[in-house]
Protein backbone atom coordinates (compact mmCIF):
# COMPACT_ATOMS: atom_id res chain seq x y z
CA UNK A 1 0.00 0.00 0.00
CA UNK A 2 1.29 3.68 -0.79
CA UNK A 3 1.90 5.78 1.91
CA UNK A 4 2.31 9.80 2.37
CA UNK A 5 3.75 12.22 4.34
CA UNK A 6 1.68 14.67 5.88
CA UNK A 7 2.20 17.38 4.16
CA UNK A 8 2.23 15.25 0.72
CA UNK A 9 -1.70 13.57 2.13
CA UNK A 10 -2.63 17.27 2.92
CA UNK A 11 -1.46 18.77 -0.08
CA UNK A 12 -3.48 16.01 -2.25
CA UNK A 13 -6.67 17.00 -0.02
CA UNK A 14 -5.95 20.58 -0.56
CA UNK A 15 -5.73 19.96 -4.41
CA UNK A 16 -9.01 18.06 -4.38
CA UNK A 17 -10.97 20.73 -2.55
CA UNK A 18 -8.90 23.45 -5.23
CA UNK A 19 -10.35 20.97 -8.08
CA UNK A 20 -14.10 21.25 -7.45
CA UNK A 21 -16.28 23.70 -8.73
CA UNK A 22 -18.60 24.39 -5.89
CA UNK A 23 -16.19 24.80 -3.28
CA UNK A 24 -14.32 27.32 -5.70
CA UNK A 25 -17.51 29.78 -5.27
CA UNK A 26 -20.35 29.49 -2.93
CA UNK A 27 -22.23 31.17 -0.65
CA UNK A 28 -22.93 29.37 3.12
CA UNK A 29 -25.52 30.54 5.76
CA UNK A 30 -25.39 29.72 9.18
CA UNK A 31 -25.37 31.53 12.76
CA UNK A 32 -21.98 33.67 12.94
CA UNK A 33 -20.20 32.73 16.43
CA UNK A 34 -16.67 32.78 17.94
CA UNK A 35 -15.86 36.18 15.80
CA UNK A 36 -12.58 37.30 16.67
CA UNK A 37 -10.99 40.08 15.19
CA UNK A 38 -7.18 40.29 15.01
CA UNK A 39 -4.55 42.90 14.88
CA UNK A 40 -3.80 42.00 11.65
CA UNK A 41 -6.98 43.60 10.70
CA UNK A 42 -8.50 39.50 9.96
CA UNK A 43 -11.97 38.11 10.70
CA UNK A 44 -11.87 34.83 11.98
CA UNK A 45 -15.15 33.44 12.84
CA UNK A 46 -17.33 30.10 12.84
CA UNK A 47 -20.51 29.92 11.17
CA UNK A 48 -23.06 26.99 12.42
CA UNK A 49 -26.61 25.45 12.07
CA UNK A 50 -27.76 23.30 14.05
CA UNK A 51 -25.52 20.05 13.36
CA UNK A 52 -22.78 21.34 11.57
CA UNK A 53 -20.23 23.92 11.64
CA UNK A 54 -17.50 25.86 9.40
CA UNK A 55 -14.72 27.30 10.33
CA UNK A 56 -14.53 30.78 8.43
CA UNK A 57 -11.48 33.54 7.80
CA UNK A 58 -11.78 36.69 6.23
CA UNK A 59 -8.84 38.63 5.37
CA UNK A 60 -8.27 42.29 5.83
CA UNK A 61 -9.05 43.33 2.80
CA UNK A 62 -12.44 41.83 2.71
CA UNK A 63 -13.09 42.61 6.25
CA UNK A 64 -13.07 46.60 5.56
CA UNK A 65 -15.57 46.48 2.82
CA UNK A 66 -17.99 44.81 5.26
CA UNK A 67 -20.85 47.53 6.02
CA UNK A 68 -22.74 46.21 8.09
CA UNK A 69 -22.43 45.31 11.64
CA UNK A 70 -22.35 41.58 12.78
CA UNK A 71 -21.60 40.29 16.18
CA UNK A 72 -22.61 36.71 17.33
CA UNK A 73 -25.94 34.93 16.96
CA UNK A 74 -26.07 36.97 13.73
CA UNK A 75 -27.58 34.94 10.88
CA UNK A 76 -25.17 35.43 8.03
CA UNK A 77 -24.77 34.64 4.64
CA UNK A 78 -21.01 34.45 3.66
CA UNK A 79 -19.30 34.25 0.33
CA UNK A 80 -15.74 32.78 -0.79
CA UNK A 81 -14.18 29.82 -1.36
CA UNK A 82 -13.59 26.63 0.95
CA UNK A 83 -9.74 25.70 0.72
CA UNK A 84 -7.71 23.76 3.27
CA UNK A 85 -5.00 25.65 5.65
CA UNK A 86 -2.37 23.07 5.81
CA UNK A 87 -0.61 24.36 8.85
CA UNK A 88 -3.42 23.04 10.84
CA UNK A 89 -5.06 20.22 8.69
CA UNK A 90 -8.21 22.30 8.29
CA UNK A 91 -10.55 22.95 5.95
CA UNK A 92 -12.29 26.71 6.66
CA UNK A 93 -14.31 29.38 3.81
CA UNK A 94 -12.25 32.09 2.98
CA UNK A 95 -14.82 34.70 3.10
CA UNK A 96 -14.90 37.48 0.42
CA UNK A 97 -18.06 38.96 1.57
CA UNK A 98 -20.69 38.71 4.37
CA UNK A 99 -24.41 39.63 4.55
CA UNK A 100 -26.76 39.48 7.26
CA UNK A 101 -29.39 36.94 6.55
CA UNK A 102 -32.83 38.45 4.80
CA UNK A 103 -30.63 40.80 3.94
CA UNK A 104 -30.58 42.83 0.83
CA UNK A 105 -28.09 40.96 -0.60
CA UNK A 106 -29.33 38.10 0.21
CA UNK A 107 -33.43 39.12 -1.31
CA UNK A 108 -31.83 39.64 -4.44
CA UNK A 109 -29.65 36.36 -4.83
CA UNK A 110 -33.32 34.64 -3.78
CA UNK A 111 -35.28 36.91 -6.38
CA UNK A 112 -32.40 35.81 -9.38
CA UNK A 113 -33.05 32.33 -7.92
CA UNK A 114 -36.76 32.33 -8.06
CA UNK A 115 -37.09 34.14 -11.61
CA UNK A 116 -34.47 31.72 -13.27
CA UNK A 117 -36.64 29.05 -11.62
CA UNK A 118 -40.01 30.41 -13.10
CA UNK A 119 -38.49 31.57 -15.89
CA UNK A 120 -37.36 28.06 -16.56
CA UNK A 121 -40.98 26.91 -15.84
CA UNK A 122 -42.30 29.42 -18.34
CA UNK A 123 -44.16 31.16 -16.41
CA UNK A 124 -43.25 34.27 -17.99
CA UNK A 125 -43.64 33.15 -21.62
CA UNK A 126 -45.24 36.33 -23.64
CA UNK A 127 -47.50 33.43 -25.00
CA UNK A 128 -48.88 32.69 -21.83
CA UNK A 129 -50.52 36.71 -21.51
CA UNK A 130 -53.87 37.39 -21.57
CA UNK A 131 -55.40 40.16 -23.08
CA UNK A 132 -56.74 43.18 -20.35
CA UNK A 133 -60.64 43.89 -21.62
CA UNK A 134 -61.22 47.48 -23.35
CA UNK A 135 -64.17 47.75 -21.28
CA UNK A 136 -63.83 45.79 -17.68
CA UNK A 137 -67.32 46.46 -15.66
CA UNK A 138 -65.55 44.92 -12.58
CA UNK A 139 -61.81 45.57 -11.37
CA UNK A 140 -61.07 43.04 -8.41
CA UNK A 141 -58.40 45.14 -6.33
CA UNK A 142 -55.82 42.88 -4.58
CA UNK A 143 -54.29 45.57 -1.87
CA UNK A 144 -54.53 47.20 1.47
CA UNK A 145 -57.36 48.95 2.03
CA UNK A 146 -55.00 51.72 4.70
CA UNK A 147 -52.87 51.59 1.46
CA UNK A 148 -52.24 54.91 0.12
CA UNK A 149 -52.31 52.55 -3.44
CA UNK A 150 -56.01 51.85 -2.57
CA UNK A 151 -57.29 55.62 -2.75
CA UNK A 152 -54.99 56.72 -5.67
CA UNK A 153 -56.69 53.92 -7.72
CA UNK A 154 -60.10 54.76 -6.53
CA UNK A 155 -58.99 58.79 -7.76
CA UNK A 156 -57.87 57.46 -11.17
CA UNK A 157 -61.13 55.53 -12.04
CA UNK A 158 -63.25 58.27 -10.25
CA UNK A 159 -61.66 60.67 -12.99
CA UNK A 160 -60.94 58.07 -15.56
CA UNK A 161 -63.50 55.42 -16.05
CA UNK A 162 -66.22 55.49 -13.52
CA UNK A 163 -68.58 53.10 -14.80
CA UNK A 164 -66.37 50.37 -13.04
CA UNK A 165 -67.01 49.18 -10.10
CA UNK A 166 -64.34 47.78 -8.17
CA UNK A 167 -64.06 44.62 -5.86
CA UNK A 168 -61.95 45.21 -3.32
CA UNK A 169 -60.01 41.79 -1.85
CA UNK A 170 -58.06 42.99 1.42
CA UNK A 171 -54.78 41.87 2.23
CA UNK A 172 -51.68 42.15 4.10
CA UNK A 173 -49.32 43.69 1.53
CA UNK A 174 -46.13 43.85 4.02
CA UNK A 175 -44.63 41.11 6.31
CA UNK A 176 -43.96 37.73 6.62
CA UNK A 177 -48.05 37.00 6.75
CA UNK A 178 -48.72 38.73 3.87
CA UNK A 179 -47.80 35.67 1.03
CA UNK A 180 -50.17 33.67 1.88
CA UNK A 181 -53.07 36.76 2.67
CA UNK A 182 -52.44 37.41 -1.12
CA UNK A 183 -52.90 33.91 -2.25
CA UNK A 184 -56.23 34.16 -0.57
CA UNK A 185 -57.13 37.53 -1.59
CA UNK A 186 -56.49 36.92 -4.76
CA UNK A 187 -58.22 33.35 -4.78
CA UNK A 188 -61.41 35.15 -3.35
CA UNK A 189 -61.90 37.03 -6.74
CA UNK A 190 -61.18 34.00 -8.35
CA UNK A 191 -63.98 32.06 -6.99
CA UNK A 192 -66.34 35.34 -8.70
CA UNK A 193 -67.81 34.78 -12.33
CA UNK A 194 -67.94 38.78 -12.41
CA UNK A 195 -64.34 40.02 -12.29
CA UNK A 196 -63.01 40.80 -16.05
CA UNK A 197 -59.93 42.16 -14.40
CA UNK A 198 -57.39 41.85 -11.25
CA UNK A 199 -55.14 44.44 -10.03
CA UNK A 200 -52.35 43.07 -7.54
CA UNK A 201 -50.98 46.65 -6.17
CA UNK A 202 -49.01 48.52 -3.59
CA UNK A 203 -46.97 51.59 -2.85
CA UNK A 204 -43.77 52.17 -2.79
CA UNK A 205 -41.10 50.99 -0.90
CA UNK A 206 -37.95 49.15 0.29
CA UNK A 207 -37.02 45.75 -1.22
CA UNK A 208 -37.90 44.52 2.13
CA UNK A 209 -41.37 46.19 1.78
CA UNK A 210 -42.05 44.57 -1.18
CA UNK A 211 -40.74 41.23 -0.70
CA UNK A 212 -43.70 39.45 -0.81
CA UNK A 213 -44.34 39.76 -4.33
CA UNK A 214 -41.14 37.86 -4.71
CA UNK A 215 -42.57 34.48 -3.21
CA UNK A 216 -43.07 32.07 -5.07
CA UNK A 217 -46.50 31.50 -3.47
CA UNK A 218 -47.81 34.78 -4.12
CA UNK A 219 -46.30 34.04 -7.65
CA UNK A 220 -47.41 31.02 -8.55
CA UNK A 221 -51.12 32.12 -7.70
CA UNK A 222 -50.75 35.10 -9.98
CA UNK A 223 -50.00 32.92 -12.82
CA UNK A 224 -52.61 30.25 -11.84
CA UNK A 225 -55.12 33.10 -11.52
CA UNK A 226 -58.32 32.65 -14.01
CA UNK A 227 -59.03 36.27 -14.71
CA UNK A 228 -56.29 38.26 -16.17
CA UNK A 229 -53.91 39.86 -13.44
CA UNK A 230 -52.63 43.53 -13.80
CA UNK A 231 -49.40 44.55 -10.93
CA UNK A 232 -48.92 47.74 -9.89
CA UNK A 233 -46.77 47.22 -7.06
CA UNK A 234 -43.83 49.97 -5.94
CA UNK A 235 -42.43 52.33 -8.32
CA UNK A 236 -41.67 52.46 -11.45
CA UNK A 237 -38.19 51.31 -11.17
CA UNK A 238 -39.41 48.33 -9.09
CA UNK A 239 -39.83 44.77 -10.01
CA UNK A 240 -41.04 41.86 -8.68
CA UNK A 241 -41.52 38.39 -9.50
CA UNK A 242 -45.40 39.09 -9.42
CA UNK A 243 -44.63 41.82 -12.20
CA UNK A 244 -42.76 39.13 -14.53
CA UNK A 245 -45.68 36.81 -14.20
CA UNK A 246 -48.62 39.40 -14.76
CA UNK A 247 -50.78 39.64 -17.84
CA UNK A 248 -49.41 43.31 -17.66
CA UNK A 249 -46.87 45.00 -15.70
CA UNK A 250 -47.64 48.63 -14.84
CA UNK A 251 -44.95 50.71 -13.00
CA UNK A 252 -47.34 51.92 -9.96
CA UNK A 253 -50.90 51.08 -8.78
CA UNK A 254 -52.27 54.38 -10.40
CA UNK A 255 -51.08 53.11 -13.78
CA UNK A 256 -52.47 50.20 -13.26
CA UNK A 257 -55.59 51.61 -12.68
CA UNK A 258 -54.88 53.53 -15.98
CA UNK A 259 -53.90 50.58 -18.06
CA UNK A 260 -57.26 48.50 -17.06
CA UNK A 261 -59.71 51.12 -17.98
CA UNK A 262 -60.16 52.98 -21.24
CA UNK A 263 -60.39 57.15 -20.54
CA UNK A 264 -63.24 58.77 -20.39
CA UNK A 265 -62.29 61.74 -22.57
CA UNK A 266 -61.47 59.32 -25.20
CA UNK A 267 -64.38 57.31 -24.71
CA UNK A 268 -66.32 60.72 -25.32
CA UNK A 269 -64.53 61.74 -28.50
CA UNK A 270 -65.24 58.65 -29.57
CA UNK A 271 -68.90 59.42 -29.30
CA UNK A 272 -68.87 62.65 -30.93
CA UNK A 273 -66.67 60.52 -34.29
CA UNK A 274 -69.57 57.71 -34.32
CA UNK A 275 -72.58 60.53 -33.92
CA UNK A 276 -70.61 62.29 -36.37
CA UNK A 277 -70.68 59.68 -38.69
CA UNK A 278 -74.23 58.45 -37.67
CA UNK A 279 -75.69 61.48 -38.63
CA UNK A 280 -73.47 62.32 -42.08
CA UNK A 281 -74.33 58.63 -43.17
CA UNK A 282 -77.87 59.53 -42.30
CA UNK A 283 -77.75 62.88 -44.16
CA UNK A 284 -75.74 61.12 -46.72
CA UNK A 285 -78.86 58.21 -47.27
CA UNK A 286 -81.40 61.23 -47.34
CA UNK A 287 -79.45 62.71 -50.32
CA UNK A 288 -79.19 59.37 -52.22
CA UNK A 289 -82.59 58.99 -51.56
CA UNK A 290 -83.61 62.82 -52.85
CA UNK A 291 -81.38 62.13 -56.01
CA UNK A 292 -83.11 59.10 -56.64
CA UNK A 293 -86.11 60.59 -56.67
CA UNK A 294 -85.71 63.68 -58.50
CA UNK A 295 -84.35 61.28 -61.01
CA UNK A 296 -87.40 59.19 -61.23
CA UNK A 297 -89.55 62.27 -61.56
CA UNK A 298 -87.70 63.42 -64.66
CA UNK A 299 -88.40 59.59 -65.60
CA UNK A 300 -91.93 60.09 -65.11
CA UNK A 301 -92.51 63.64 -66.57
CA UNK A 302 -91.11 61.91 -69.91
CA UNK A 303 -93.51 59.42 -70.08
CA UNK A 304 -96.58 61.74 -69.27
CA UNK A 305 -99.94 61.18 -71.43
CA UNK A 306 -100.15 65.16 -71.10
CA UNK A 307 -96.49 65.07 -72.81
CA UNK A 308 -97.26 62.34 -74.98
CA UNK A 309 -100.71 64.27 -76.46
CA UNK A 310 -98.12 67.88 -76.50
CA UNK A 311 -95.56 65.32 -78.41
CA UNK A 312 -98.58 63.82 -80.94
CA UNK A 313 -100.09 67.45 -81.42
CA UNK A 314 -96.63 68.52 -82.03
CA UNK A 315 -96.32 65.83 -85.05
CA UNK A 316 -99.88 66.37 -86.23
CA UNK A 317 -99.21 69.86 -86.51
CA UNK A 318 -95.76 68.97 -88.51
CA UNK A 319 -97.99 66.74 -90.65
CA UNK A 320 -100.69 69.65 -91.37
CA UNK A 321 -98.01 72.06 -92.26
CA UNK A 322 -95.95 69.64 -94.76
CA UNK A 323 -100.08 68.69 -96.50
CA UNK A 324 -100.62 72.55 -96.90
CA UNK A 325 -96.85 73.51 -97.93
CA UNK A 326 -97.38 70.01 -100.62
CA UNK A 327 -100.85 71.45 -101.37
CA UNK A 328 -99.27 74.65 -101.96
CA UNK A 329 -97.32 73.56 -104.02
CA UNK A 330 -99.29 70.90 -106.27
CA UNK A 331 -101.77 73.81 -106.66
CA UNK A 332 -98.94 76.22 -107.96
CA UNK A 333 -97.82 73.90 -110.10
CA UNK A 334 -101.35 72.82 -111.54
CA UNK A 335 -101.66 76.57 -111.94
CA UNK A 336 -98.94 77.52 -114.17
CA UNK A 337 -99.41 74.06 -116.34
CA UNK A 338 -103.11 75.43 -116.66
CA UNK A 339 -101.41 79.27 -117.74
CA UNK A 340 -99.29 77.75 -120.01
CA UNK A 341 -101.52 75.17 -121.75
CA UNK A 342 -104.23 77.74 -122.28
CA UNK A 343 -101.88 80.26 -123.97
CA UNK A 344 -100.72 77.36 -126.56
CA UNK A 345 -104.82 76.92 -127.17
CA UNK A 346 -104.92 80.58 -127.35
CA UNK A 347 -102.16 80.10 -129.98
CA UNK A 348 -103.94 76.99 -131.63
CA UNK A 349 -107.52 78.83 -131.91
CA UNK A 350 -108.23 79.12 -135.71
CA UNK A 351 -109.95 82.56 -135.27
CA UNK A 352 -106.84 84.04 -133.93
CA UNK A 353 -105.10 82.64 -137.49
CA UNK A 354 -108.42 83.86 -139.55
CA UNK A 355 -107.78 87.39 -137.67
CA UNK A 356 -103.87 87.42 -139.13
CA UNK A 357 -104.99 87.39 -142.89
CA UNK A 358 -105.97 83.31 -143.12
CA UNK A 359 -109.02 82.06 -144.28
CA UNK A 360 -110.88 78.92 -143.93
CA UNK A 361 -112.71 77.43 -147.52
CA UNK A 362 -115.85 75.19 -146.56
CA UNK A 363 -118.39 74.11 -149.04
CA UNK A 364 -122.02 74.27 -148.42
CA UNK A 365 -122.35 71.80 -145.89
CA UNK A 366 -120.21 73.44 -143.84
CA UNK A 367 -117.05 70.81 -144.78
CA UNK A 368 -113.62 72.36 -144.55
CA UNK A 369 -111.95 72.15 -147.87
CA UNK A 370 -108.59 70.76 -147.29
CA UNK A 371 -107.87 69.84 -151.53
CA UNK A 372 -108.40 70.92 -154.83
CA UNK A 373 -110.12 67.60 -155.74
CA UNK A 374 -113.08 68.14 -153.21
CA UNK A 375 -114.73 70.45 -155.42
CA UNK A 376 -115.94 70.36 -158.24
CA UNK A 377 -116.33 73.10 -161.30
CA UNK A 378 -118.93 76.16 -160.62
CA UNK A 379 -119.46 74.71 -156.62
CA UNK A 380 -120.49 77.30 -154.59
CA UNK A 381 -117.84 77.44 -151.45
CA UNK A 382 -117.90 79.85 -148.34
CA UNK A 383 -114.72 81.82 -147.49
CA UNK A 384 -114.62 82.26 -144.07
CA UNK A 385 -112.74 85.41 -142.45
CA UNK A 386 -112.02 86.67 -139.38
CA UNK A 387 -115.01 88.73 -139.31
CA UNK A 388 -117.21 87.85 -141.85
CA UNK A 389 -117.78 85.70 -145.19
CA UNK A 390 -117.53 85.48 -148.70
CA UNK A 391 -120.08 83.41 -151.08
CA UNK A 392 -117.27 82.27 -154.14
CA UNK A 393 -118.14 79.82 -156.99
CA UNK A 394 -114.88 77.74 -158.21
CA UNK A 395 -114.59 78.87 -162.21
CA UNK A 396 -111.96 75.99 -162.92
CA UNK B 1 -84.42 45.71 -30.29
CA UNK B 2 -83.78 46.13 -26.35
CA UNK B 3 -84.73 49.16 -24.38
CA UNK B 4 -81.75 51.22 -24.47
CA UNK B 5 -81.62 52.50 -21.00
CA UNK B 6 -81.25 49.00 -19.63
CA UNK B 7 -78.15 49.04 -21.45
CA UNK B 8 -74.50 49.19 -20.49
CA UNK B 9 -72.31 51.00 -21.82
CA UNK B 10 -70.49 48.51 -23.72
CA UNK B 11 -73.21 47.03 -25.27
CA UNK B 12 -75.03 50.48 -26.17
CA UNK B 13 -71.38 51.54 -27.46
CA UNK B 14 -71.12 47.90 -29.44
CA UNK B 15 -74.98 48.60 -30.92
CA UNK B 16 -73.44 52.07 -31.60
CA UNK B 17 -71.19 51.12 -34.24
CA UNK B 18 -72.63 48.00 -35.29
CA UNK B 19 -75.85 50.34 -36.51
CA UNK B 20 -72.84 53.13 -37.99
CA UNK B 21 -71.42 50.30 -40.09
CA UNK B 22 -75.40 49.26 -41.06
CA UNK B 23 -76.32 52.20 -41.96
CA UNK B 24 -73.01 52.43 -44.30
CA UNK B 25 -73.80 49.40 -45.95
CA UNK B 26 -76.61 51.33 -47.32
CA UNK B 27 -79.73 49.30 -48.83
CA UNK B 28 -81.97 49.69 -46.47
CA UNK B 29 -85.31 51.17 -47.05
CA UNK B 30 -86.25 54.74 -45.84
CA UNK B 31 -88.07 53.65 -42.88
CA UNK B 32 -85.36 51.22 -41.42
CA UNK B 33 -82.64 54.15 -42.17
CA UNK B 34 -84.90 57.05 -40.27
CA UNK B 35 -85.36 53.91 -37.60
CA UNK B 36 -81.67 53.51 -37.21
CA UNK B 37 -80.31 56.95 -37.35
CA UNK B 38 -82.69 57.92 -34.29
CA UNK B 39 -81.89 54.56 -32.55
CA UNK B 40 -78.03 55.50 -33.06
CA UNK B 41 -78.80 59.05 -31.51
CA UNK B 42 -80.37 57.44 -28.36
CA UNK B 43 -77.43 55.08 -28.08
CA UNK B 44 -74.93 57.90 -28.59
CA UNK B 45 -76.78 59.88 -25.77
CA UNK B 46 -77.29 57.14 -23.04
CA UNK B 47 -73.33 56.41 -23.53
CA UNK B 48 -72.50 60.23 -22.98
CA UNK B 49 -75.05 60.15 -20.32
CA UNK B 50 -73.42 56.71 -18.58
CA UNK B 51 -70.54 58.17 -18.91
CA UNK B 52 -71.11 61.42 -17.37
CA UNK B 53 -73.12 60.59 -14.50
CA UNK B 54 -71.55 57.42 -13.90
CA UNK B 55 -69.95 57.37 -10.09
CA UNK B 56 -67.41 54.95 -9.43
CA UNK B 57 -68.61 52.01 -6.89
CA UNK B 58 -66.44 50.18 -4.29
CA UNK B 59 -67.44 47.01 -1.94
CA UNK B 60 -65.55 44.42 -0.38
CA UNK B 61 -65.36 40.73 -1.99
CA UNK B 62 -67.03 39.37 0.17
CA UNK B 63 -70.00 41.37 0.54
CA UNK B 64 -73.12 40.18 -0.75
CA UNK B 65 -75.35 43.09 -0.60
CA UNK B 66 -75.53 45.86 -2.03
CA UNK B 67 -72.11 48.15 -3.08
CA UNK B 68 -71.39 51.00 -1.40
CA UNK B 69 -67.97 52.53 0.00
CA UNK B 70 -65.00 50.02 1.05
Amino acid sequence: MQSFSVSEITEYIHDLFDADDVLADVWVRGEISNLTVARSGHWYFTIKDATAQLRCVMFRGAARSVRIAVSAGDEIMAQGRVSVYEARGEYQLYVNQIELAGGVGDLHRQFEALKAKLDAEGLFDPARKRPIPAFPRRIGIVTSPSAAAWQDMQNVLRRRFPLVQLILSPTLVQGVDAPPQIVAALNKLNRRDDIDVVIIARGGGSLEDLWCFNDERVARAAAASRIPVISGIGHEIDFTIVDFVADLRAPTPSAAAELATPNKDDLLLDLDRLRLGLTARFEGDLAERARDLSRLRNGLGFLSPLRMTRQAQGRVGDLRGRLERATRAQLSRLGERLAHTSNAMERANPQQILSRGYALLRDESGALIRRAAQVSKNQRLNVQLAEDEIRVRVED
Amino acid sequence: MEEIAGLSYEAAYEQLEALVAKLESGDLSLEDSVALYERGQRLSAHCQALLEQAELKTKMVDDDGESGPA
